[in-house]
């Protein structure tokens, strides 16, 4: 074409490359750009906390007297096929319990008169905080029904720190590692027996620490067998009852560190909800150890092939410890 | 792999599947009225109500006096075979593929000439038989003779075993294993000498002591399955549709709420899911595999059976939305029975009344154990029905629907509130 | 006993057969055509002089003789459609002969016949008759080979008739037919090749069964001084008979409704059995045959096996029967299978038999007979023929 112009070629300019690039100084206020060198420069992962949602992935179990929570399912519309020739899509149907979950205060009795109580008036900005990971793997091992007490918190926070107002504390447990169902919902003739926090530690928590919420690997915040405590059930009623949150049903908390990880749990925008199922994700800075895999997303009960480790060497990032973090329980 | 896969015969793989045929289905309207009372395995033909006079073949008027006044009435089927003979050649595949086939004239006591299957325990004409009504391939009533004295099992006749379903030598899935009911059908389909029985299980991780003990029978094998799960429905299909004879769905949600006493449409929408839409998705996933293997060998697909609820017929208000679910699995099989019929396999649906189970705990006497249901499901395979009505409170709501459907409605509402 | 009115002057000319084949992918219609076409060649008339039509057949459904009348552009003041299967041939000629004895039509032509294609028989067997749906073809779809054998199985039994008497009719019929230049089958026939031939339904062997074909026969019925004035050779009709649902209430179907009506037959003509010369018997399968002996009064009833063996059945032995070879050795043409006597017996009286001659022929009896609409054949009738 005659009116095209020749592209001219640019002045030589210097070539950027990786290293220059994340050496040069990202603005204060360009939060992608910090976020991305970060993440690029391994120094940051992001880690999936969020079980698949699937028809197999089990529900709650309530006694058949009373309503039930669906578990998920889907019913195909069309897959490229007369029902629709180029697309692909499904119905879906589930409780807003089910799968990896978040747990509003008007879920329970104890919090349904609270303002901003459901997920549709919830406060935008709790939707990212830290989480404190509290690993009870040994113990739930040996013991399901295994409750977590003020004295192994106060234990956890000499190594660790003071449990900051306004964080999730996560009680790592390594039951999502159950893939087996019968032994993920382990229900008897007496009921279900998964571990989950005692009252006192759940008292101690809402009104000594001010926390965001609870999460569990388990089906439910509290232990399976929480209906003979007292109260029953009393990290609902306790944590809901205070305007607190609870998170459910999530995986690879093993692969966070005991403090220092940003926790992303944005439950679904739902009229009058109660909680909704969600991906919840962890923001989590590097570690030394070859322990520490670089993906995001995998690791949970698929048990799929992991990809190959890679050694990184990052700089501490918890604020004033300069402890030593070994790979298990940081 | 259970014991027996030793002992189960095995299909040539390499040989091309045989296609169904059926015996000629068409009938006129007036004679479906046979086919009516032998769906229920009854033997009836018209009897004028003017003169008395017993009619057959099937017809608009009177034969004797003219009336329009026919009714169908039971029959004991009482007669003399006066002469047989035995095909060499017929014009319809289905019997071509048969041959020699037996047939005869009897001349029942009750004064008309029929013309039937005769049973191999049959001796030569001429000689006293009892004619019955059994159902064929193409679903329509077919009369057979057999002796006068003593019941022999259709099935006993290799020629007639087909107007069964009898459960002997067949693989069969139950798709809910978790029931008492389930339970007790897989032990009566075993003891029947079923040659493999798949217990579907849903909810893996809900134990139920009944079914571990299922676990460890040999012939038995317990499959993964959960009707309101299309993906689960449609990979249990996958993997073992190309050799289940039966189906037997006994998956059944039963909450006992009427409209006004249980808010929200949570639970009904349970009940639709397993009772109505839970068989959708079964039929979806293996009717057209039951189609597809209804004439092969060394075993075919045979019948597919529902246990439906008596409460299907007549809402019964207390468990309301239950009847409701019920009623529209019921309309549903009938679409599945004529999706069936082309190629030969039987729907036969159950309407038990109330059963002995945790359901119906406040239902008064009498109600049906599971062991009676089950004994009644194999004798309905075992036997030439369709709609099968077990127990005495199935027998009074039958009879009561069919005199005056609305006069049962009435008594069935009575006490809702 | 009370005798119809006489058929004065009624005759019958212009026998015409279109020849047989076994399969034709032509319509009924066809057929049919050639038929009417060889009558008003053989009576050497105009086609409007033709004012009477009576038609039988199965394979012009869905049309009937109405629609025959529009395809082969005949106008007549006379229209009948038999649907009687074997018995239309006699039944056309009792209605005819009525028509043109008072005066309601002039020439009648009185025609059967039809197509057959691969599927044809199973196609008229499948939807034959309500009953026949309903009550006997889901039955093993045996046709009527099935039912003849619950009849011949049942005559064997209660009359001692063995297959070897049935074989001997057979055999003679065979005889009868190899000097037909009109029959499909060329080949003689042995007693031990009946005897042994491949089963069907039991008793009944390949040799007892017709074989189906296309085909049609047809004859003219008008008044003598019509046929003399054509100068046609013709034959007088001297009585007719029918009788339809006869004998209901018999188990099984042993006898024919002409042991009813037969001795008016013979009272209309006046003439006995023993003066018949020859006997054209509707002839599907040969225990309706003997049904017909007995029924007609040639022997007694359930001594036909006795009959058989006293007597000869060629067309020069001492029971000449079913002259031209019979359905079972000329082939049946559906409906025309009832008409084939007819045709041969006015050959015979008349002198013009192509085949077998019955020597000295004054008097034929023809016999109809079908419709098997659920357990037994439903039409029965004769006619009484004499030579001119």
């Amino acid at each position: 074409m005659k009116g095209a112009k020749k592209a001219r070629p640019k002045k030589s300019e210097p070539k950027k490359n990786r290293a220059s690039e994340s050496r040069a100084k990202p603005q204060p206020n360009d939060l992608h750009a910090l976020l991305r060198s970060a993440l690029t420069s391994g120094r940051v992962q992001i880690v999936d906390l969020t079980q698949t949602l699937s028809p197999d992935f089990p529900p709650i179990v309530l006694p058949p007297d009373m309503g039930q929570s669906r578990p998920f399912r889907m019913e195909e519309i069309s897959r490229y096929d007369d029902r629709g020739p180029a697309w692909y899509w499904n119905n879906v149907s589930f409780g807003e319990h089910t799968g990896t979950h978040f747990d509003a205060p008007i879920h329970w009795i104890s919090g349904r008169a609270l303002p901003n109580n459901s997920t549709d008036t919830l406060p935008v900005d709790h939707f990212i905080a830290p989480a404190c990971v509290i690993d009870c793997s040994a113990q739930a091992r040996d013991d399901a029904d295994f409750l977590l007490t003020v004295a192994l918190v106060k234990a956890w926070e000499k190594r660790h720190g003071r449990i900051p107002a306004q964080a999730w504390v996560l009680m790592r447990t390594d039951w999502s590692k159950r893939t087996d169902l019968v032994a993920y919902q382990n229900l008897d003739e007496t009921g279900q027996h998964t571990p989950g926090p005692d009252p006192d530690c759940v008292r101690f928590l809402v009104k000594e620490r001010d926390v965001l919420g609870f999460g569990t690997e388990t089906i439910g915040t509290d232990a399976g067998q929480a209906a003979h405590l007292s109260p029953p059930y009393p990290c609902h009623y306790y944590m809901h009852g205070a305007g607190k949150y609870g998170l459910q049903c999530l995986c690879n908390l093993d692969r966070l560190p005991p403090t220092g990880a940003l926790i992303v749990a944005a439950p679904l925008k739902i009229l009058q909800g109660s909680g909704s199922p969600l991906r919840v994700f962890a923001i989590v800075p590097a570690r030394r150890s070859p322990a520490w895999i670089r993906t995001a997303g995998d690791g949970e009960r698929s048990g799929r092939a992991r990809s190959p480790r890679r050694q990184v060497h990052h700089r501490a990032t918890q604020r004033g410890h300069g402890r030593k973090h070994d790979e298990r329980g940081l | 792999m259970p014991e027996s896969a030793a002992r189960l015969r095995r299909k040539n793989p390499i040989l091309r599947t045989r296609q169904p045929t059926l015996p000629p289905a068409s009938r006129s309207r007036v004679a479906l009225g046979l086919t009516a009372a032998a769906a229920r395995g009854r033997f009836a033909l018209q009897v004028c109500l003017d003169c008395g006079t017993v009619q057959y073949p099937p017809r608009e008027i009177c034969r004797e006096c003219l009336s329009h006044r026919l009714v169908w009435r039971p029959q004991d089927g009482r007669g003399e075979l006066v002469t047989e003979t035995i095909l060499r050649n017929a014009q319809e595949l289905f019997f071509r593929e048969r041959l020699p086939w037996r047939i005869g004239v009897v001349r029942l006591d009750a004064g008309v000439n029929v013309i039937a299957y005769v049973h191999a325990s049959v001796g030569r004409a001429p000689g006293r038989v009892r004619v019955e009504a059994a159902l064929d391939r193409a679903g329509q009533a077919a009369l057979v003779a057999v002796p006068e004295k003593g019941r022999p099992d259709l099935a006993d006749d290799p020629k007639l075993r087909e107007l069964t379903c009898d459960p002997r030598g067949r693989k069969i899935l139950v798709t809910d294993g978790k029931t008492s009911v389930g339970q007790a059908i897989v032990r009566a389909l075993l003891a029947a000498d079923a040659d493999l029985v798949w217990i579907g299980e849903a909810e893996p991780w809900k134990k139920i002591t009944g079914l571990d003990v299922l676990r460890d029978l040999p012939r038995a094998t317990i499959v993964p399955l959960d009707v309101t799960d299309g993906r689960s429905v449609q990979e249990l299909a996958g993997e073992i549709g190309g050799k289940v004879d039966v189906l037997i769905n006994t998956a059944d949600h039963h909450r006992t709420f009427s409209i006004a006493s249980r808010r929200g449409v949570e639970t009904a929408q349970q009940e639709m899911d397993v009772n109505y839409f839970g068989l959708l998705r079964l039929a979806q996933a293996f009717a057209p595999v039951l189609k597809a293997r209804a004439a092969d060998e060394p075993a075919n697909a045979i019948a597919w059976v529902n246990l439906l609820s008596i409460f299907a017929l007549a809402n019964y208000p207390p468990h309301g939305t239950y009847s409701a679910s019920k009623a529209a699995a019921f309309s549903l099989s009938q679409a599945l029975r004529a999706e069936l019929r082309p190629a030969g396999v039987r729907v036969i649906n159950l309407f038990p009344g109330p059963i002995d189970d945790e359901w119906d705990q406040l239902e008064m006497p009498p109600k049906l154990s599971p062991a009676a249901l089950a004994t009644a499901v194999v004798k309905a395979m075992k036997g030439s029905v369709e709609d099968v009505y077990p127990g005495d409170v199935a027998q009074d709501w039958v009879a009561r629907h069919l005199d005056n459907p609305k006069a049962l409605e009435r008594e069935a509402g009575e006490g809702a509130r | 006993m009370s005798v119809p009115a006489p058929y004065d002057d009624v005759v019958l000319a212009a026998p015409v057969t279109v020849r047989y084949v076994r399969y034709s992918t032509k319509a009924a219609h066809w057929f049919l055509g050639r038929a009417v076409a060889g009558l008003i060649a053989a009576a050497k008339v105009p086609k409007a002089r033709i004012d009477g039509l009576a038609v039988a057949s199965f394979t012009l459904a869905p049309d009937t003789a109405v629609g025959l009348t529009q395809h082969l552009g005949m106008t007549v003041r006379w229209l009948d459609h038999v649907p009687m299967g074997g018995a239309s041939g006699v039944v056309s000629i009792r209605r005819a002969a009525r028509a043109v004895q008072n005066g309601d039509a002039e020439i009648v032509a009185c025609i059967a016949g039809d197509t057959n294609h691969t599927d044809s028989f199973r196609r008229n067997t499948s939807a034959f008759s309500q009953f026949s749906q309903d009550a006997v073809y889901p039955y093993g779809s045996g046709g009527p080979n099935a039912s003849f054998a619950f009849l011949t199985a049942y005559y064997m039994r209660i009359y001692g008739a063995e297959r070897e008497d049935f074989g001997k009719l057979c055999v003679a019929q065979r005889n009868n037919a190899l000097k037909n230049p009109l029959a499909l089958f060329k080949k003689p026939l042995t007693l031990e090749q009946y005897l042994d031939a491949r089963p069907v339904a039991d008793p009944l062997r390949l040799f007892d069964c017709v074989m189906p074909c296309a085909g049609a026969e047809g004859f003219l019925v008008m008044r003598r001084a019509t046929a003399e004035e054509l100068g046609l050779r013709y034959v007088r009709l001297l009585g007719a008979i029918e009788r339809h649902n006869a004998f209901p209430d018999d188990p099984v179907q042993y006898r024919g409704g002409w042991a009813i009506d037969r001795d008016a037959l013979y009272a209309q003509g006046g003439v006995g059995p023993e003066d018949i010369d020859f006997l054209e018997t509707y002839d599907d399968y040969p225990v309706i045959n003997v049904l017909q002996f007995e029924g007609l009064g040639f022997c007694r009833e359930g001594e036909g096996a006795a009959f058989i063996r006293a007597n000869t059945f060629e067309a020069e032995g001492s029971f000449p029967f079913n002259t031209s070879g019979g359905q079972l050795s000329v082939g049946q043409a559906g409906a025309a299978g009832g008409h084939l006597g007819i045709t041969e017996a006015i050959r015979q009286l008349t002198g013009e038999a192509p085949g077998a001659r019955v020597a000295n022929a004054r008097h034929g009896l023809v016999s109809g007979f079908g419709m098997i609409n659920y357990d037994r054949g439903v039409c029965s009738g004769a006619v009484l023929l004499a030579a001119a």
